[in-house]
C-alpha cells in the first residue's frame, strides 16, 4: 500500500530545507524492531516508571473510593442541582471524548491521506484513544441515579414495552460512543497483531511467548497474511474515518438541540469537532514528548512529528477560534436578547474569569506556535500542550455551567460550584488515564515496528 | 525452534470464534428469558399467608361480591385490605372452633392487624388508582386473574410495564360494562356470547369496546399512554 519509489523519497526527504527527517538516518530492520521491543522485553523497570505508576494508581484508588461512595449516597454529593444539573460529569465527558480523537485522525484520516510520519505516533495515540474514551465512558453511567441501569439505555426488548428515545441526541451518544470505542480498539488490535508476533519471536520467557504468541493469533507474515491485512486495515481505516467528525458532532448535539441560550446553535458541530481534535494532538504532545526522552525513542518521533503535531494543533486552534467569534457575533446579531444576555453573562457575569482564562489558554498562548523557533522547542510545546488541555476543559466549563445557571427565567437562576467529591472523580479518572498509559508502554511496543520498518530504504521493491 | 503451540491451537482458535457467538448469544437470551420469568416477576406463584385464605372459596363458593372485602376500590387509589372485624362478621357464628382460623381471633382479641403477603406488587414509581380503572369498565378479573379459581391468591400477571401498555395502547380490547366489572364469570362477546350494553347487543369485542371507550368519556391513547400519566 505504501510501495513505491516517489513515497520512499517523499519519506526520506525533507520538504524543506530545515525540516527535520521522519526518521533519523542510520536505521535499520534491526536497529528499529530492537530500539522499539527492548523498551518492553529487556529494558528494567525503572523508578521513574515506578513511581509514576504508584502516583496513578493512588489516583485510581481516589476514583475507587469517589465512586464507591457515590454509588452509596448518589449524585447528591456532587455539586450539581437544578438548574445546573449537568456539571462536572457532562464536562469532563465532553473533554476526555474529545481528547480521543487526535488518535483516530492520526491512524486513520493520515493513513488514507498516506501521511506516512503518523506511524511513529499511531499506536500510542491509539491506546490514548482507547483510554481516553474508557474515561469518557464512565461520565454518563456515573452521572445516571441508577448506573446499574444503564443498559436501560440500549434497544433491546425490554419487559417496559417501550424503547429509548430515539429522537433525543442523549440516544444517539449511547451509539456513537459505543461504535467508537468497539472502532478502535478493533483497529488498534489489528495494527498491533504482526507486532505480537515480532515480540512473541523476540521474547526469552516462555509464558511470555506464550501470551504474546495467543494475541498474535498464529501471525507468520506470509505474503497472503500481509495482502489479507493490509486490505482489512484499510478497510478498518475507512471506517473509522467518519467516526473523527461524527462523535464529537454528536456530542455538540447534546447541547445544540437542547433551546438554552448559548447552546442552540447550528456552530457547534464543526466548532467541536475542531476543538476535539485541539485537544487531542495537545495530548498526543503531552504524552509523546516525555515517552520519547524517557525511552530515548528520538531517533523513531523526530522533531518533525512534533512540529507537525503543533502545526495541527495551530490550525485547529484558529478554526475553534472562529467558533468563539462567530458565537459572539451571531450572538449580537440574532438581536435576541437571550443571546446577548447570555454573551454579557459569559464576560461580566459570575464565571467571568473562567471565560477570559478560557479565551487565554486556547486563543491567545497557542499563537506562539506561529514562530519555528517555539515549535521545535520541546518543553515549550510540552507547556503550551498542557495550556490547551487546560483551554478545552474550561471551554466545556463555560459552555455547560455560564448557559444552564442563567437561561430564560431569571427565577430558575441559580449557583454551581464543584465538591471535592467532583474532584476527585475528576483526578481520579486522569489516574486511571495515567495507569493505563504507564502500563502499556511497558506491555505493548508504544510504536507500529511494522509500519516503521515499511519507512526504511530497505523495504523500497526494486523491480528489476 | 520448537513451536510454541500444540497443533490443536489452530482448531481451537477457530472453535473460539463460533465459542464466543454461541456463548454470548446464550447468555443474552438468557437475560432476556430471565427478565419475563416468575423467577423475577412472581407471576403465578402462590404466597403463603398467615391464614391460608382461598379466595376460592369465599368468591366461587360463597358467592361474596369483591367490594364486600374490598371496600375502597370503587373510589379510592388503594382497593382496600378488610379489618379482621370484616372476617369475624361470618367467622363469629361460622368454623368460630377451626384451628386454622385461630390466627384471625387471635388478631381480633388483640387489635393487632394479620400481616398479609403482598401478592400483586407494583413499585413505588408507578402511580396507580383502582377506582379510574374500575369506573372506566376494567373487570377485576382483567387484571388480577381469576381470582375466584385460586385457593392460594398469586399474582395472575406479570404486572411489568409492557404489561400495563398492552391495555393502555389499545383500552377497547379489554373494556367491559361497568355493570360486569365485578362479575368474575364475565365473558367477552363473541357469536354465541351476545353481550348487552345500553339496549345493543353486541357479538364483537372490538365493537363494544370502542363504543365503551366513548361512553365512559376514556382519554386518547396518547393521553393514557404519556410517561407522566403513570410516573408522576
Amino acid at each position: 500500500m505504501r510501495e513505491g519509489p516517489e513515497e520512499k523519497t517523499i519519506l526520506q526527504d525533507m520538504p524543506w530545507p530545515d525540516e527535520p527527517p521522519v526518521m533519523m538516518p542510520g536505521q535499520t530492520y534491526g536497529t528499529v524492531t530492537d530500539t522499539i521491543a527492548d523498551a518492553v522485553l529487556k529494558r528494567p523497570i525503572g523508578v521513574g516508571w515506578l513511581s509514576g505508576l504508584f502516583i496513578a494508581g493512588m489516583l485510581v484508588m481516589v476514583l475507587l473510593v469517589a465512586v464507591t461512595y457515590l454509588f452509596i449516597r448518589g449524585v447528591g454529593i456532587w455539586g450539581i442541582e437544578i438548574p445546573v444539573a449537568w456539571g462536572f460529569a457532562i464536562i469532563n465527558f465532553v473533554w476526555w471524548i474529545g481528547i480521543g480523537h487526535a488518535g483516530t485522525l492520526i491512524s486513520a484520516i493520515l493513513l488514507l491521506l498516506k501521511q506516512t510520519w503518523r506511524n511513529s505516533i499511531n499506536r500510542f495515540a491509539e491506546a490514548m484513544t482507547l483510554f481516553a474514551v474508557a474515561c469518557a465512558g464512565m461520565f454518563p453511567l456515573l452521572h445516571m441515579g441508577r448506573p446499574w441501569l444503564a443498559y436501560w439505555m440500549f434497544p433491546y426488548p425490554s419487559s417496559m414495552g417501550v424503547w429509548p428515545q430515539f429522537r433525543s441526541p442523549l440516544v444517539w451518544d449511547v451509539f456513537a460512543v459505543s461504535t467508537y470505542a468497539t472502532i478502535s480498539a478493533v483497529f488498534w488490535y489489528v495494527g498491533l497483531v504482526p507486532d505480537f508476533a515480532t515480540m512473541r519471536e523476540k521474547a526469552q520467557h516462555p509464558l511470555t511467548r506464550k501470551l504474546y504468541g495467543m494475541f498474535a493469533m498464529g501471525w507468520r507474515g506470509s505474503a497472503r497474511h500481509w495482502k489479507r491485512y493490509e486490505s482489512l486495515y484499510l478497510l478498518l481505516a475507512g471506517l473509522a474515518t467518519p467516526l473523527v467528525l461524527s462523535v464529537h458532532t454528536v456530542v455538540s448535539f447534546d447541547f445544540a438541540v437542547a433551546i438554552v441560550p448559548g447552546w442552540h446553535t447550528t456552530i457547534f458541530p464543526p466548532y467541536f469537532v475542531a476543538g476535539a481534535i485541539y485537544s487531542g494532538f495537545a495530548m498526543v504532545l503531552v504524552l509523546a514528548i516525555p515517552i520519547r526522552k524517557y525511552y530515548h525513542l528520538e531517533a523513531l518521533i523526530t522533531m518533525r512529528h512534533l512540529q507537525n503535531s503543533a502545526k495541527v494543533m495551530l490550525a485547529t486552534g484558529l478554526i475553534v477560534g472562529y467558533g468563539y467569534f462567530f458565537e459572539t457575533f451571531i450572538g449580537m446579531y440574532s438581536g435576541s436578547t437571550y443571546e446577548r444576555f447570555m454573551l454579557q453573562n459569559r464576560w461580566f457575569g459570575q464565571y467571568a474569569p473562567l471565560y477570559w482564562a478560557l479565551i487565554l489558554c486556547n486563543i491567545l498562548i497557542p499563537q506562539i506556535l506561529w514562530f519555528p523557533k517555539m515549535r521545535s522547542n520541546t518543553v515549550v510545546l510540552f507547556l503550551v500542550s498542557l495550556d490547551v488541555l487546560i483551554g478545552m476543559w474550561l471551554e466545556r466549563f463555560v459552555i455547560v455551567v455560564t448557559s444552564l445557571s442563567r437561561d430564560y427565567l431569571p427565577s430558575s437562576w441559580g449557583h454551581y460550584a464543584p465538591t471535592r467529591w467532583d474532584w476527585a472523580i475528576f483526578l481520579g479518572t486522569i489516574g486511571f488515564f495515567s495507569a493505563a498509559m504507564f502500563l502499556f508502554i511497558r506491555i505493548m511496543p508504544a510504536i507500529s515496528i511494522f509500519e516503521m520498518r515499511q519507512l526504511l530504504p530497505e523495504a523500497e521493491v526494486k523491480a528489476e | 525452534m520448537a513451536q510454541i503451540f500444540h497443533r490443536s491451537a489452530n482448531s481451537l482458535a477457530r472453535l473460539s470464534i463460533i465459542g464466543v457467538v454461541v456463548i454470548v448469544s446464550v447468555l443474552l437470551w438468557a437475560a432476556l428469558e430471565m427478565q419475563r420469568s416468575p423467577y423475577a416477576t412472581y407471576q403465578d406463584v402462590a404466597q403463603a399467608q398467615p391464614v391460608p385464605f382461598s379466595h376460592q372459596h369465599h368468591v366461587a363458593g360463597d358467592g361474596i361480591d369483591c367490594r364486600y372485602c374490598h371496600t375502597s376500590v370503587e373510589n379510592s387509589s388503594f382497593a382496600g385490605i378488610p379489618p379482621t372485624k370484616t372476617c369475624m362478621n361470618c367467622h363469629s357464628r361460622i368454623w368460630t372452633n377451626a384451628p386454622m382460623l385461630e390466627p384471625v381471633r387471635e388478631s381480633f382479641r388483640s387489635g393487632k392487624s394479620l400481616m398479609w403477603t403482598r401478592v400483586n406488587y407494583l413499585p413505588d414509581f408507578v402511580y396507580f388508582d383502582h377506582s379510574i380503572h374500575v369506573n372506566k369498565g376494567v373487570g377485576c378479573a382483567s387484571c388480577h386473574g381469576p381470582v375466584d379459581k385460586m385457593p392460594l391468591t398469586y399474582e395472575a400477571n406479570s404486572l411489568q410495564m409492557e404489561w400495563c401498555l398492552e391495555c393502555h395502547r389499545a383500552p377497547e380490547k379489554f373494556l367491559r360494562p361497568r355493570d360486569q366489572v365485578f362479575n368474575m364469570a364475565y365473558q367477552q362477546p363473541s357469536s354465541d356470547n351476545k353481550v348487552k350494553f345500553e339496549g345493543a347487543e353486541y357479538t364483537d369485542q372490538l365493537a363494544l369496546g370502542n363504543e365503551l371507550k366513548h361512553r365512559y368519556n376514556i382519554r386518547t391513547v396518547e393521553d393514557i399512554t404519556s410517561c407522566s400519566t403513570c410516573h408522576r
